[in-house]
């Protein structure tokens, strides 16, 4: 479980990138059981796009570490049927903006299979992929859509903010009897050429440890307002709560880590001690993330001393040039900005 | 062989588009140095230039009209350039300036203009959809315009291939499917992930004719496309060409190409179709002097595209909000 320490103030010795952080979980998983196998486009010989399976090929062979070509509703299908077969599946597309072409394989096929078999047939696979924009990709390279999958029942859906938790939720994800969709943000990769929130790096332990799917973390404690964020937007809301505090707000700041199963009572208690909540999300704002934490927050019943805000990207898609990019993307003056409107109305 | 006039239409228009990705080249690492990072500099994003596919996309364009549709892929600018695409917003959108085919929207894989009825898209096989339903458009209204969707080898093994060219066979639209076979979709090899060594061999399965064309020659392309396209034009129905072509870049810019075996881009630059273009239209008979002018033409109009984008003004952030719905 990543304690405040872990990503804020990485300590010794090995500092990991997420991409690393997940490649050694998947090398670790695949040496402990021979039922795991890796798949995607690009993960070989160039060990993924975004080097999520760096030195797999080498070590495990093309039997287990497999190219595939450009037919994701055929190798996404073949994964739940490998799933359904008993082996462990961990399939990478490359971006979650490409999921369109093979959706159904997803959230019509994995996502029921333990349902509609009333628990006959389990689907323990992994679908990795990239999410976020913010280098000038545009509308098809840069979505998040955590909503979308947290949407549907029957999928699990972790984004870690860090390597420490990158890994230790991979781990959790190759075990778990489901399907899981693992997504890792493109400023958090730690890739060569994509720039890194260096706070993204951080320790992890060599061994064997999960991080529970399910199960938030909170990641600065504070006592004014509850800060509540995802893979890159926990880094904006660290980065805001450490302004308030020279304006002499505390922020506690809570890093979902997963949206399905989502942590609602981590958030609950936090906003019991708070009183304030500011959720913060790079996915498009209706229907999202936001939504739902301020939904679980309101049910509860739990008395706000100011209405609860949410900071999201807005309902268009993700335009390419910066000068538009920039001005939607929450970042953490936006945070700040709008902490301090819930803060100092 | 193909007429004169248009021997040194597709001459110069492939030295177009290579000077459009040579200036593409500087200005992309402006910024990216000495740590390069794709986010920075005046040119953000991916960037998949065409060097080396010019043969594709003027052996094809040669026949086509501004009321015939293409689409085309991540790796546009060539198609674009040969289409008729407008230079200069082309140049500008790519600078994500005001000027832009979108105004800055959507950037170098979303160039969109509808003068000429030209698309892109960076989703692998999207863009053969929309070529049938536009080639079917054109025969519902009794037009001889036909669409013409340009895809990689790679996305031949998508869904959306076969799905198309079985549909397009069984509407008997005036539709082509171009596929521009580089070998490579990023760094799997074509031979690693393709069931045959010719796409050309699965228009069997849709009963349409299929061509194979070795070579990368912008003659051999004439021909061949030229026929297909008038019998889309007759109303006989869609065909699938396939062209052996290379790609003389990365996948993008910044790629290792650590995947490339050695020596292998260095053989390809040696057999460069441009100057190989040029020696043979100079055996032919064609004038330096001619050639000369063509590609002195070429270049210009690319230098004034690149340096209008330049000194045009970005968009106003606030803009992002506009044509989200018609
Ligand atoms: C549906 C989908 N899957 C995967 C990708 C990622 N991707 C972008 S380009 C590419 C390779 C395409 O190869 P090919 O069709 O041969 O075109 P080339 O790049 O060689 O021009 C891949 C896999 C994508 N953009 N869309
Ligand atoms: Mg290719």
């Amino acid at each position: 479980m990543s304690s405040p320490e872990t990503i804020t103030a990485p300590r010794s010795a090995r500092r990991l990138t997420i991409a690393r952080a997940i490649s050694e979980a998947i090398g670790q998983e695949m040496e402990r059981d021979p039922a795991v196998l890796v798949m995607g486009e690009d993960i070989g010989k160039l060990g993924g796009v975004f080097g999520t399976t760096t030195g797999l090929l080498e070590k495990f062979g093309a039997e287990r570490v497999r190219d595939t070509p450009i037919s994701e509703t055929a190798f996404i299908g073949a994964a739940v049927g490998l799933a359904a077969s008993g082996m462990r599946p961990i399939v990478e597309l490359m971006f979650v903006d490409f999921f369109g072409v093979c959706m159904d394989a997803i959230y019509n096929l994995a996502a029921k299979q333990s349902y509609f078999s009333g628990g006959q047939v389990t689907c323990p696979m992994v679908l990795m992929t990239s999410v976020g924009g913010g280098y000038g990709d545009a509308g098809q390279h840069s979505q998040t859509l955590y909503a979308t999958f947290g949407h549907l029942p029957g999928l699990k859906v972790v984004i870690p903010s860090n390597a420490h938790d990158a890994k230790g939720l991979m781990l959790a994800a190759i075990r778990d009897p489901n399907p899981v969709i693992f997504m890792y943000h493109k400023a958090l990769q730690g890739m060569g050429w994509l720039g890194t929130v260096q706070r993204s790096i951080t320790d992890a332990p060599e061994g064997d440890y999960v991080v529970p799917l399910g199960k938030a973390a909170i990641v600065r404690e504070g006592s004014d307002i509850t800060l509540v964020g995802l893979g890159l937007s926990v880094h904006h809301a660290l980065d805001a709560a450490a302004r308030l505090e020279k304006q002499g707000h505390s922020a506690e700041v809570i890093d979902l880590r997963s949206i399905a199963p989502l942590d609602r009572e981590t958030v609950r208690a936090s906003v019991r001690k708070t009183g304030r909540l500011l959720v913060v999300d790079d996915d498009y704002m209706s229907y999202g993330v936001g939504a739902e934490i301020i939904a679980s927050v309101c049910e509860a019943g739990i008395p706000l001393r100011a209405a609860p805000r949410r900071i999201a990207h807005p309902d268009i898609p993700v335009p390419f040039t910066p000068v538009m990019e920039h001005f939607v993307l929450p970042d953490a003056d936006k945070v700040a900005a709008a902490a301090l409107t819930i803060l100092e109305p | 062989m193909s007429n004169r006039s248009d021997r040194l239409w597709m001459y110069g228009t492939m030295v177009k588009s290579r000077h459009f990705e040579a200036l593409i080249k500087p200005a992309y690492f402006e910024g990216k140095t000495p740590v390069f990072n794709m986010a920075k500099g005046p040119l953000p994003g991916e960037m998949h230039l065409s060097d080396g596919q010019e043969p594709c996309a003027v052996g094809v364009c040669a026949h086509l009209r501004p009321g015939d549709t293409v689409t085309a892929t991540h790796r546009p600018h060539h198609v674009a350039i040969a289409k008729g695409v407008n230079l200069d917003a082309m140049a500008a959108e790519i600078f994500g300036k005001a000027t832009g085919l979108s105004g800055g929207r959507g950037g170098h894989m979303h160039l969109f203009d509808a003068r000429v009825n030209f698309a892109c898209s960076g989703i692998i096989a999207q863009g053969l959809g929309p070529a049938v339903g536009a080639a079917l458009a054109s025969k519902l209204r009794g037009e001889d315009h036909v669409a013409v969707a340009f895809l990689g080898e790679g996305a031949a093994n998508q869904g959306a291939f076969h799905e198309a060219l079985n549909l397009a066979s069984v509407w008997k639209v005036p539709a082509i499917f171009v596929i521009e076979d580089n070998a490579y979709g990023i760094s799997v090899a074509k031979r690693d992930c393709t069931a045959v060594a010719r796409n050309a061999d699965r228009a069997a399965a849709y009963a349409m004719p299929g061509h194979f064309i070795p070579g990368n020659d912008p003659d051999a392309v004439y021909a061949v496309a030229g026929e297909a396209i008038a019998r889309a034009r007759r109303g006989e129905g869609p065909s699938l060409i396939e062209i052996e072509t290379c790609r003389l870049e990365g996948h993008f810019m910044g790629d290792a190409e650590a995947y490339r075996p050695a020596g292998e881009v260095e053989r390809l630059k040696a057999a460069d179709p441009i100057p190989a273009y040029r020696d043979r239209l100079l055996a032919d008979g064609f004038d330096a002097a001619d050639l000369d002018t063509a590609e002195t033409d070429a270049r210009a109009v690319v230098d004034a595209a690149f340096a209008a984008a330049r000194a045009a003004a970005y968009p106003q952030p606030e803009e992002a909000f506009d044509h989200v719905f018609a």
